[in-house]
């Protein structure tokens, strides 16, 4: 067993604790954390793989940005792990819960199945790569080439779901509320 | 990866630790010192010479303090919380180059390079692990079960956030003249003579870099998250003994990280004449913390409405400018 594999097993062992640990916790603060911890550890597999950028990327627009947006929002509201979240849900909304994660799972074995193992476990995708994979240089030349179309609508999208925001929040009256608005600005302007 | 390789790094992890250590320390009897002596008083100076032991009689001090712990906290995260904003200011070490190649006085068998880990996304890693340096002070804040210490680490983390963009986008000019994400090629391409360093291409990127720093790591004029006269101490009222020192180290070492990156990436690295790389390294970044308490005594606190409205108002749209500014130039 050499480096390369004692590092992916450990992390993505870390990626799996993390996630199930997440949506395990009753308390809020917990699971942004135990998310946090699931994302690094995806990096740590992106960086792996040789995709630098798309492994820092991660942790900015994620770790760095979103989930600091998350916790916000549960400090302002102080949800604690023994308050209770809301009425139990319904057998409707209960059987689309099950429904929609068996068929999520089913999808990702089919996907899985259908590529096939190799038998190195990291190394099995890179060898296909050429030189630069995943490098910024790369990235962006996808970015701002190829899919550049796809990219501008998704950032139009993103400004429509800014604007949405920062209207409800309007509505609502509230100075805290107005600096999430910009702050979830700032989360974007990373991302853009 | 041979033997030879873990060795080098683990010397020069081993050996850039200590050193941390030992600068955070002194930068507080630096800071006292150079406060004391800028409000006409002299300081420390009973502990040994010039009062040079008092950052070791300070620490010896908060090791025997009581560690208390209040009822309300939430306990893992209360314990996490100085752990997490100490790493992160440590972790962005890992990719800042404070040397050419050395062979440390030939004790190593080969010249090493003077970077612990020269990345090719070296840049980036400094904005992830910056970006990480918020959930310190927010789970300080969350977990301590106290109005002032939620208030102080709300407060941060909004101060944080809103400055992180400038502090990115103005990096990003570097970025566009240099065109790479590596540090150690950041630094070489500024060598040679004192107007390759890119502070003279890029003015005003340095100087929201600056003001973006600043504010990143809580200092005055931007210590909105300590006010002590409305916030007690800030995030971390409830916490004692170790736990609050090491959230006053993460502070100190924080302060050199945003140096040291402000060195590689606006005043050569540690390029210079006749002395040795590392001690240009250490000059720069020793007068950066210069300014750094010269700014402490000089300006009085912010208002936060006014820190808000500077970063998104003022900071924001300059860096953008910024930006578009420096393209522009490099593509003429």
């Amino acid at each position: 067993m050499n480096l390369d594999s004692v590092i992916f097993i450990i992390s993505a062992a870390v990626t799996l604790f993390g996630a199930v640990m997440m949506i395990m916790q009753r308390n809020p603060v917990a699971s942004v954390l135990y998310f946090i911890l699931s994302l690094v550890a995806q990096a740590v597999l992106y960086v792996q793989l040789g995709a630098l950028f798309v492994g820092a990327v991660l942790i900015i627009v994620y770790s760095g940005a979103i989930l600091v947006l998350f916790l916000f929002v549960i400090m302002l509201l102080n949800l604690r792990g023994d308050e209770d979240l809301g009425a139990p849900s319904s057998p409707v909304s209960q059987l689309t819960k099950y429904v929609v994660s068996i068929g999520i799972i089913a999808e990702f074995a089919f996907v899985i199945w259908s590529t096939g193992f190799s038998s190195s476990i990291p190394t099995g995708i890179i060898a296909g790569a050429s030189e630069n994979f995943g490098s910024t240089e790369q990235v962006a030349r996808l970015l701002f080439g190829r899919y550049l179309y796809p990219f501008e609508l998704t950032s139009i999208l993103l400004l429509a779901a800014i604007v949405g925001a920062v209207v409800i929040a309007r509505k609502e009256n509230g100075d805290e509320i107005e600096s999430k608005a910009a702050a979830k600005t700032a989360a974007d302007e990373v991302t853009g | 990866m041979s033997l030879e390789f873990f060795i080098v790094t683990f010397v020069k992890i081993a050996l850039l630790i200590f050193v941390l250590l030992t600068a955070c320390a002194y930068s507080t009897y630096m800071e006292r010192k150079i406060l004391a002596y800028l409000q006409n008083r002299v300081g420390p100076s009973y502990a040994g010479p010039f009062g040079l032991l008092q950052p070791l009689a300070d620490g010896l001090k908060l090791i025997f303090k009581e560690d208390i712990v209040p009822d309300r906290v939430e306990r893992i995260t209360f314990a996490l919380a100085p752990v997490v904003s100490f790493i992160p200011a440590m972790l962005i070490f890992a990719v800042i180059p404070f040397s050419s190649e050395f062979d440390l006085f030939g004790l190593l068998p080969s010249p090493t390079e003077g970077v612990i880990s020269d990345l090719s996304v070296g840049v980036l890693f400094i904005f992830a692990v910056t970006s990480l340096g918020v959930y310190g002070l927010v789970l300080a804040g969350w977990s301590s079960g106290s109005k002032y210490s939620l208030l102080g680490g709300i407060r941060s983390s909004a101060q944080m956030i809103s400055y992180e963009v400038g502090y990115a986008l103005s990096i990003v000019g570097v970025v566009l003249v240099a065109n790479t994400l590596s540090l150690t090629e950041i630094v070489s391409l500024q060598s040679g003579s004192l107007f390759n360093w890119y502070i003279f291409k890029q003015p005003l990127g340095f100087m929201i870099y600056i003001v973006c720093a600043i504010a990143e790591t809580n200092r005055a004029p931007f210590d909105l998250a300590e006010a002590e006269s409305e916030l007690v101490a800030g995030y971390h009222t409830e916490y004692s003994s170790m736990r609050f020192s090491m959230f006053f180290i993460s502070e100190y070492a924080n302060m050199l990280a945003v140096s040291a990156v402000a060195v590689t990436l606006f005043f050569g690295g540690w390029a210079g004449p006749f002395l040795p790389p590392i001690f240009w390294f250490l000059i720069k970044i020793l007068a950066f913390m210069f300014v750094y308490i010269w700014l402490r005594a000089t300006f009085p606190r912010f208002r936060y409405d006014q820190l808000m409205d500077f970063g998104w108002k003022v900071l924001f749209p300059l860096a953008l400018f910024n930006i578009m500014l420096t393209a522009a130039l490099e593509i003429l």
